[in-house]
């Protein structure tokens, strides 16, 4: 286990520097020089030159990335042309109304997705059961928009219960929580976007463990069927979704970018949306960054947490 | 794990023509070795064709649910390619008398805000998507397949950075990336097919390499190396061809996500400009306009954009099933209604599929 974690932890630095060089790539990618987006079309060659030698642009490029590197350790993800504002500001106000709303999405999702799946591995093969699958299939094949559409449509323009946009002007999560009619519609989008994935996790896992020795034997017991799912299929099914917790936050956070746009939600996906839409690279760059060392860290937090909470699983440690 | 498809076709093959297209492992592996030659690596391996859960021309065409996929995905096509040009309509100029008219009339699914005929539109929206998501299905799966055989094959140190490069692009929601990639470079089909082809090759590289770690050691394998095969030789001819039950899942869910994802681009409004008419684009407009009733423009994209996807998403995931579900899938269970759980989004993504084991 300590060898197999040493790696683990080895890989997941050299996937975080990974993503450090492809964000650097990306920035020397885009059409046409940084002076010129900045300084405009007009300016003089010398003006440039001086701006290139005043940012470090005219230095190597390997030069160049270790003062990338530098500065994104010292929490300095470069100023927003859009609101110039310094990157690492703009998330940080934003990243704590992102926690509200993916945290209550993904409770939401487990709290309807974990049951439901045992459920269904306790009616499998029945017509309950193929009927909640497709459900879940149809949610989860189909694209992330379509239940916000059909959700405001039906909530907004047919019954006029909620308003479709959330309200300017909120700032802190406080008052995110105070305005939580407004939560609701988004909370209830992301949760349907990940309820499938954790419903057919829990189930699937469910189903081996019905099958396992162990629930034979507890049942020979005479446990009554209550205790055996509540204590014993319920907590071995659980271990899965654990771990998909970990996985699924690319889906989560591509999620979270439609579903804000659409609400027009002050988090980072719709900071990350406009930031596309005005071209403000060092935004979106942050932003990739960020996502990109969450998942790395996701990942590595959902295998330990495999490990930790299954004894039975050993690492291989070839 | 599935059972290695190693021997030639022989006469317990009751329709050797009809596998052979779809089959290409068989085909050519069968080819390329003497007749009889299955006595070299089918020793102890299964080789009847009953007990093979392969995918098969043969079982995917009794498959009920790959077939409805594919019927639904033929019906998308005619609609697409062949229907406008028998329901033909004026696309190009705008008649502002006309718009946002109800669907009667001469225009069978009303107008949209330009006056333009929504069901015209719609065959036309999906052809750039449908082509899109044939073009960048092959492409991705030729550029994963290839590396990640030769990341599996030559293994070491080289694997280990190639497959940390993969680690990379995975690490990075493919959506952001591409919105990114988007916002940078002016967009047409040509160029949303390039980029979404080079961000969605890692989930099947890590597939294919993981089939081929187990294939390398297996026999006839070693069987060709002994004969003195050069590693080309190893690789197009003896590995890949037997990872291809991989990647036609793979291909199917890449067609999938495909049109998915430019639907979602034209959405936020980062899609190619104007001229261009896909699903997603209509989508936009159409939900501006949802809150003044006019629903025909939002329901048929919705429909047949949600339709496209789940029969592609549908084909795959039957094919997964065929393949045997060998990736930690649901276990295999009788089907009513020929629905099954998913399984491959997310082992994919699981990092260390390979390095974890139940002790």
């Amino acid at each position: 286990m300590t060898w197999y974690l040493i790696r683990r932890v080895g890989q997941a630095i050299a996937v975080i520097f990974g993503v450090l060089v492809l964000t650097f790539i990306l920035i020397h990618a885009e059409s046409g020089s940084t002076a010129r987006a900045v300084l405009g079309l007009k300016a003089t060659p010398a003006r440039i030159a001086l701006f290139n030698r005043v940012y470090g642009l005219d230095k190597p490029l390997y030069e160049q990335f270790v003062v990338y590197v530098d500065h994104l350790l010292h929490g300095n993800f470069g100023m927003s042309y859009e609101y110039s504002q310094p990157v690492s500001t703009l998330m940080a106000q934003r990243l704590p109304r992102d926690a509200v709303l993916l945290g209550m999405s993904t409770v939401l999702a487990l709290i309807i997705g974990v049951p439901v799946g045992i459920y269904q591995a306790l009616r499998h093969n029945l017509l309950v059961d193929d009927v909640l699958a497709g459900t879940w299939f149809t949610l989860y094949a189909a694209p992330d928009f379509m239940e916000a559409l059909l959700l405001i449509a039906l909530v907004c323009v047919q019954f006029h219960w909620l308003q479709p946009n959330f309200p300017g002007g909120i700032t802190s999560v406080g008052g995110l929580l105070a305005d939580w009619r407004a939560l609701i519609l988004p909370v209830v989008v992301l949760a349907i976007n990940t309820v499938a994935g954790f419903s057919q996790y829990a189930r699937s896992s469910a189903i081996q463990q019905l099958a396992a020795d162990y629930i034979r034997v507890v049942r020979a017991k005479g446990l009554p069927e209550r205790l055996v799912v509540s204590r014993h299929v319920l907590r071995n099914s659980l271990l899965p979704v654990v771990t998909i917790l970990g996985l699924s936050l690319p889906d989560i956070v591509g999620g979270a970018i439609i579903a804000e746009a659409i609400f027009n939600f002050p988090g980072m996906g719709l900071l990350f949306w406009q930031a596309a839409l005005e071209h403000d690279f060092p935004i979106l760059l942050g932003t990739t960054l960020v996502v990109g060392v969450a998942t790395v860290v996701g990942n590595l937090l959902a295998d330990i947490a495999y490990g930790v909470l299954d004894p039975r699983i050993r690492y291989a440690s070839a | 794990m599935r059972a290695p498809e190693a021997s030639p076709a022989g006469p317990a093959d009751p329709t050797p023509g009809a596998e052979q297209d779809l089959d290409a492992a068989h085909y050519l592996h069968g080819a390329s070795e003497p007749a009889g030659g299955g006595a070299l690596d089918g020793g102890e391996l299964p080789t009847g064709r009953g007990e093979r859960s392969g995918l098969t021309l043969r079982s995917f065409w009794h498959n009920k649910r790959a077939m409805s996929g594919v019927w639904i995905v033929m019906i998308m096509l005619i609609f697409c390619f062949i229907a406008p040009l028998i329901y033909r309509m004026n696309l190009t100029t705008v008649n502002l008398n006309l718009a946002n008219d109800p669907p009667g009339g001469g225009h069978i699914l009303g107008t949209d805000e330009y006056g333009t005929d929504v069901l015209a539109r719609l065959m036309v929206g999906g052809q750039s998507s449908l082509e899109l998501g044939f073009s960048v299905a092959i492409a991705s799966t030729v550029i994963g397949a290839i590396y990640g055989a030769i990341s599996g094959m030559i293994g070491g140190i080289v694997d280990a950075i190639l497959m940390r490069i993969v680690d990379t692009i995975l690490a990075v929601p493919t959506f952001i990336l591409l919105l990114i990639v988007a916002s940078m470079y002016s967009l047409n089909l040509i160029t949303i097919i390039i980029i979404l082809s080079l961000l969605s090759w890692p989930g099947v590289c890590r597939l294919v390499r993981a089939e081929v770690l187990s294939l390398r050691t297996r026999e006839f394998v070693h069987a060709a190396r002994s004969m003195g095969a050069k590693r080309r030789r190893l690789l197009f001819v003896h590995l890949m061809p037997n990872t291809f039950n991989v990647f036609i899942v793979t291909a199917s869910f890449a067609v999938a996500d495909a049109v998915y994802a430019l639907s979602a681009l034209s959405f936020l409004g980062l899609g190619p400009p104007p001229p261009f008419a896909d699903w997603g684009t209509m989508l936009t407009n159409g939900v501006d306009n949802l809150f003044n009733g006019y629903w025909w423009q939002v329901y048929p994209p919705l429909f047949v954009l949600v339709v496209t996807v789940l029969a592609f998403r549908q084909i795959g995931d039957a094919c997964n099933d065929l393949i045997g579900g060998q990736r930690g899938a649901a276990p295999r269970r009788r089907r009513r209604f020929g629905l099954l759980p998913m399984s491959t989004k997310y082992d994919s993504g699981d990092p260390l599929a390979d390095d974890v084991s139940m002790a």
